[in-house]
């Protein structure tokens, strides 16, 4: 950290010059919430630092016809304050507003939670189920990618250099469908997820669910999206039976670490009481749209 | 020399215009408009920043350390390692302390300091510590109590033989001192007893967690004067250890204390500071010195984990007739713990007729300990309020009833001692009976705990200063720290002894040139012991303010009278003189003997034990295992609160420490004896939304010792807490926790545990 | 050392400054503008003492860089209130007694400010919720609650009386 650059650029071209430059270690620094911390530990040593926030492709909330895009360098607290989108998708901000305090969420962004790459990051189990995708845009052009391919082990991502995410899109919902996001942690706040769990879910109009998608974090390298946890719900009326299914069908799809926040035996316990609660709200609210 | 008031004037019937009431508070205003000036808010011309370079390793030796490259650095200004410090023989009181400041032969911790650097910036003297070299040959450590008593550990001191213990043999061992305390005959006390109960018990070390780091800045002067700004609960304290590790006259040395952000013993020793007045020596500057939040955790005290093994007999009438304990506690590398408050604390507060106590103190690879809110006691009496919990069930007993039973009360002899005058405990119990919490009926889910809590509570060294300005207002210098409040208290205190309002008086906390040594401000003594000479102080001002004023009238001394803030004829027929308020005397001095000052220093003692009990309601989510805390009462004896408010504060804010040393804060370390969770992240503090309202009922009975009757009430608030914690877990989920902190993890899995043995 | 020139406004003044480029504004609020209400306790975000509002934004200004305040508006304690004109928070916290030793109390003040700007009528759990960035290891919170709860029916109050200051 010993000669570091600030640069602030106004355009994505611009930037992506600057973060594609090979010679140089670069950071890029949105709400900066992850990035100072490191930065002041050593944990990375960036030759220059990108602050995309001055970019305007970078910053909004946008809803075409239901489907929303939300702007990479948007704080948190942005989106708590946009009422329509904490209305479409609650569990989605349950997630986002579990990322640190109120001070944090005035910077922090859901892309950079995505980006940080840590398999515990609470807003992006909820972005999984929710079915959304990053746009990207780098050196050779645009591309779409699902959020779940996005991170590949902890502090890892497929980005390729020069590469930002721009925005996250959100689809459409159709009726009857709702989402949750639950996480354990000790304390009520200011805590990493020790396992965190978002089932996102459509019922048709007899109440028996037609689509479901269920993503977990903490319990795995990377973030997972279990399909034996969608299949336990599909076709049901997410009674007692399929609950119980879905949280056996996570703890089978865990392979969690033992760290200091939690032991592997007691991730692959939680999990499962995690899920089935996530999974409990996601219906009630499913029911009541 | 005097050690408390002749007499100490106390009078239950007074009546009180100034203690009792609630004032704001004078150092509060500049705090609410971010002008109080703490550890690290001070700026000197000239000034140099200065930064650490800690061990990564639990234990090694140092085979090296080469400084060049850093010296090289442009603005780096000093770099000193352990070579610049006197040397002192390890294994003496104040070699260890200057090991525990910079290493020499090893470190013995991860974070242990190895060198420190002056430079222009903080930023370049955070590079230049990356350009010291150190080689380290490392060697096994330990960090567990367990692993340190096995008998193939590593050893940390080649030297350390048992303290305390004649049958050790002659090898070196990490066990620094052993104690036994007794009364009775342990034997025949269980043989008496209807029922028997026994457990272990561990706890892991939980930080103070003040929010201030660690800040200081040095200034040593050409001709050998240093000065020094720190934060600090022990300005005299400090000022002496510096003296003795840096082989400097103690009457060079001038610490000045700073605001504290929170100390609760932990900023009772020092850490910086000796490095800071190095290299200011080196440097011909003054250096500037604050911890990071990271060093906070790994370089400074936290308090003594713990294992022990209690059991305890009582009759089927709920008389305990035995208990016994065997106690091991960590100190980090060195000794030092406090940890004879255990022995002495644990069942004080019972009238029990045989107790057999065996505490270890041991050494490991781990920060040295320091203080915190009755230091060593906590963690202990989890174990002992879960066994009295567990016998009154046995011998189906409402909790309070049991402890009623068995409490001590007045005449009382303890086991270190003493004998009792007046205590609070049973009007405590029986107050705590009555709160609106203990009548309500706990919901079904929920579990409800209490607990009690001993003090001694404690006096020391004292020595202040009153002097009366001209316009009749009055300024107290007082060398202990204000760690939450007590100069309104002790202005308080004055005021009402003068007969004046609050506001006419200023404490200022003084520097070590100004006055006579005062002990570290620490075990509930501040209020207590500064009353004592602050009392002293205003009646030797008063007695002056009559002779002066017989003076003026031509009178005899005892013909007059001070009463209300003024002096007075004692009679009519004295004569006709119209009384003077303190102000028409002292603005008359000029032409009397000069100011009126004085100045009072005693080794206080008398001071009233106290007591508490806690009231805990709680929610365990099966699931998880993780715990919400919905309600919370303390009820406490402080034998005459000053300032209610202040008081109540005290009472809440050990009651959420101690609920995050139940819950959650612990010390994790990686394999290699690395701290794995030094920052407020992954160590868990409460915060706000993890805490209920905390109740506050305040019991009063009086110390008579003390002018104002009171008792200390920081140290006893925080005894109950984890042991209030565990019973009302015990009562939720019906089996009871022994290791704090009871994490969700261990309870989870002791509800599966629950579930085999009761299914 | 390449330094950065930079322009910021703090409490309606306008400052200027060099700062290397990782620095925080925590950092040069105190060590170079002087500035030493704002307090800080961690550098990582989680114990609150640095909060400020950046742009009528409530952040932790150990997680801001000192070089993108350029052309920023930065309130800290320093801008709240006079010993003459004290914020009802502020006095509130006084007489209440919501600080002991007082090195949280900026940024708590800061925090509670910036929660009743956005809800004048929080419930006690809305409160905590909002402080559950801010530590305090000296009050156990309760006195701190009960002082925000004060001080947000003073500010009703005020309203209510057409006072807007």
């Amino acid at each position: 950290m010993d000669q570091v650059r600030y640069e602030a650029p106004e355009t994505l071209d611009a930037a992506i010059a600057l973060l594609s430059d090979d010679t140089t270690a670069s950071t890029i620094f949105a709400g900066g919430t992850d990035v100072m911390v490191q930065l002041h530990s050593d944990l990375i040593e960036p030759e220059v630092i990108v602050n995309v926030k001055n970019i305007p492709d970078l910053i909004g909330i946008e809803e075409i016809g239901g489907v929303y895009t939300i702007g990479a360098a948007t704080p948190v607290a942005e989106l708590q304050e946009h009422k329509e989108f904490c209305e479409a998708w609650p569990g989605v901000i349950e997630g986002a507003e579990l990322i640190g305090s109120v001070q944090v969420k005035g910077r922090s962004t859901i892309v950079g939670n995505l980006c940080n790459a840590s398999p515990a990051a609470d807003s992006v189990p909820p972005s999984i189920a929710a079915g959304a995708t990053v746009n990207i845009v780098g050196p050779n052009g645009k591309r779409k990618v699902a959020v779940e391919d996005i991170v590949t082990g902890p502090r890892q991502t497929s980005l390729k250099k020069g590469e930002i995410i721009v925005s996250t899109t959100f689809p459409a919902r159709p009726p009857h469908s709702g989402d949750a996001y639950l996480r354990l942690t000790p304390r009520t706040e200011m805590d990493i997820a020790i396992v965190g769990a978002a089932v996102n879910l459509t019922l048709d109009d007899l109440g028996i669910c037609t689509t479901a998608r269920v993503s977990l974090g903490a319990v795995a390298p990377k973030f997972l999206l279990v399909e034996e946890c969608a299949n336990a719900l599909i076709g049901t009326r997410v009674d007692k039976n399929a609950l119980y299914a879905l949280g056996k069908a996570a703890s089978d799809a865990a392979d969690p670490i033992s760290d200091k926040r939690g032991t592997r035996d007691y991730r692959v316990k939680t999990i499962a009481v995690m899920t089935l609660r996530a999974a409990e709200r996601a219906v009630k609210r499913a029911r009541e749209n | 020399m005097a050690t408390i008031l002749e007499e100490s004037g106390f009078n239950p019937d007074a009546d009180l215009k100034v203690v009792g009431t609630n004032p704001v508070k004078h150092d509060g205003l500049d705090k609410v408009l971010g002008r109080a000036k703490f550890g690290a808010d001070v700026y000197l011309p000239g000034m140099l920043y200065g930064k650490i370079v800690r061990s990564p390793h639990a234990h090694a030796k140092i085979k090296s350390i080469d400084i060049s490259e850093a010296k090289k650095l442009p603005g780096v200004k000093a770099v000193i390692t352990g070579a610049d410090f006197p040397e002192i023989p390890q294994g003496s009181g104040w070699g260890d302390m200057s090991r525990t400041t910079i290493a020499r032969e090893k470190v013995l911790f991860d974070g242990h300091p190895v060198a420190a650097i002056a430079a222009i910036s903080e930023q370049v003297a955070k590079r230049a510590c990356k350009l010291i070299k150190v080689e380290y040959d490392v060697l096994p450590h330990v960090i567990e109590v367990e692993d340190a008593i096995a008998k193939d550990a590593p050893i940390l001191h080649d030297y350390m033989r048992t303290k305390g213990d004649e049958d050790a043999p002659d090898v070196p061992t990490n066990i620094c001192e052993k104690m036994v305390s007794k009364i009775g005959d342990i034997d025949s006390g269980f043989a008496s007893a209807d029922f028997i109960v026994e457990n272990d018990f561990d706890s892991k070390p939980m930080h103070q967690g003040y929010i201030e780091p660690q800040g200081c800045i040095a200034d040593y002067s050409q001709d050998g004067l240093v000065e020094l700004w720190t934060c600090t609960q022990a300005p005299f304290v400090y000022r002496d250890r510096l003296s003795a590790i840096l082989k400097i006259d103690a009457a060079k040395i001038n610490v000045q204390q700073s605001e504290l952000g929170g100390g609760f013993g932990g900023k009772t020793g020092f850490y910086a500071e000796p490095l800071a007045i190095v290299l200011s020596k080196k440097a011909s500057a003054p250096v500037k010195m604050t911890l990071t939040r990271t060093e906070v955790f790994r370089g400074t005290g936290p308090v003594s984990g713990t294992k022990s093994r209690i059991k305890m007999g009582c009759k089927r009438n709920g008389k305990i007739v035995a208990a016994e304990a065997e106690l091991y506690f960590q100190t980090g590398p060195y000794t030092g713990s406090m940890y004879f408050n255990a022995p002495n604390a644990m069942f004080t507060r019972y009238d029990l007729p045989n107790i057999y106590i065996e505490a270890y103190e041991v050494v490991s690879n781990r920060p040295k300990v320091n203080s915190f809110r009755a230091p060593c006691v906590p963690q202990i009496v989890f174990g002992v309020e879960g066994l009295i919990d567990d016998m009154a069930k046995k011998v189906g007993m409402d909790p309070i009833d049991f402890r009623l039973k068995n409490a001590a009360t007045e005449g009382h002899t303890t086991i270190y001692g003493d004998t009792w005058g007046p205590v609070g405990f049973v009007e405590t119990l029986e107050a705590a009976k009555t709160t609106e919490h203990y009548r309500t009926p706990i919901k079904s889910g929920e579990g409800r705990g209490i607990s009690c809590g001993f003090w001694f509570n404690r006096g020391g060294e004292t020595a202040s200063t009153m002097t009366l300005a001209p316009d009749g207002t009055v300024t107290i210098s007082t060398g202990t720290a204000d760690v939450a409040g007590s100069r309104i208290s002790i202005a308080m205190m004055a005021a009402e002894e003068l007969g004046i309002d609050v506001d006419k008086v200023r404490v200022k906390m003084s520097d070590t040139n100004s006055l006579g040594f005062n002990r570290v401000t620490a075990g509930s003594r501040t209020t207590f012991s500064v009353g004592m000479v602050v009392v002293d102080n205003a009646r030797k001002c008063i007695g002056e303010l009559c002779r002066r004023a017989a003076n003026e009238w031509g009178v005899a001394e005892e013909e007059v009278k001070f009463e209300n803030g003024e002096v007075k004829p004692a009679s009519s027929n004295v004569g006709d003189f119209a009384p003077m308020s303190i102000g028409d005397i002292t603005s008359k001095t000029t032409m009397t003997d000069g100011a009126i000052v004085s100045s009072s220093s005693m080794n206080v003692t008398g001071a009233g034990p106290g007591f508490g009990v806690h009231i805990v309601d709680v929610k365990v989510d099966e699931g998880t295992g993780r715990v919400d805390v919905l309600r919370w009462t303390v009820i406490q004896d402080a034998g005459k609160a000053i300032h209610p408010l202040q008081v109540e504060g005290q009472l809440q804010g050990a009651a959420i420490q101690g609920m995050g040393w139940a819950l959650n804060e612990e010390y994790i370390y990686t394999q290699e004896g690395q701290l794995d969770n030094p920052g407020f992240l992954d160590y868990r503090m409460p915060v706000a939304s993890d805490v209920p309202m905390v109740d506050c009922k305040i019991v009063e009975v009086p110390n008579p010792l003390h002018p104002f009757g009171l008792r200390g009430v920081g140290e006893v608030p925080v005894v109950p807490t984890m042991a209030a914690v565990g019973n009302a877990i015990t009562a939720a989920i019906g089996i009871r926790p022994t290791s704090l902190p009871m994490s969700p993890p261990k309870l989870l899995d002791l509800i599966e545990k629950r579930d085999t043995l009761y299914p | 050392m390449a330094k950065a020139h930079v322009t910021t406004t703090v409490n309606g003044d306008e400052y200027e400054f060099l700062c290397e480029p990782q620095q925080s504004l925590v950092n040069v609020l105190r060590d170079e503008l002087r500035l030493s209400g704002t307090k800080e306790g961690c550098s990582t975000g989680d114990c609150g003492a640095c909060s400020v509002m950046m742009d009528d934004r409530l952040v932790c200004s150990c997680l801001v860089l000192a070089v993108e305040t350029e052309g920023k508006h930065i309130e800290t304690i320093e801008g709240m209130g006079t010993a003459e004109n004290l914020h009802p928070l502020q006095r509130r916290f006084l007489e209440i007694n919501g600080l002991q030793c007082g090195i949280c109390t900026p940024g708590i003040l800061v925090a509670a400010k910036a929660l009743l700007k956005k809800n004048p009528n929080p419930t006690e759990t809305e409160i905590r919720f909002w402080l559950a960035g801010n530590l305090c290891r000296c009050t156990g919170y309760d006195k701190i609650i009960r002082s925000v709860q004060a001080a947000a029916e003073d500010l009703r109050k005020d309203k209510s009386n057409g006072n807007h200051s």
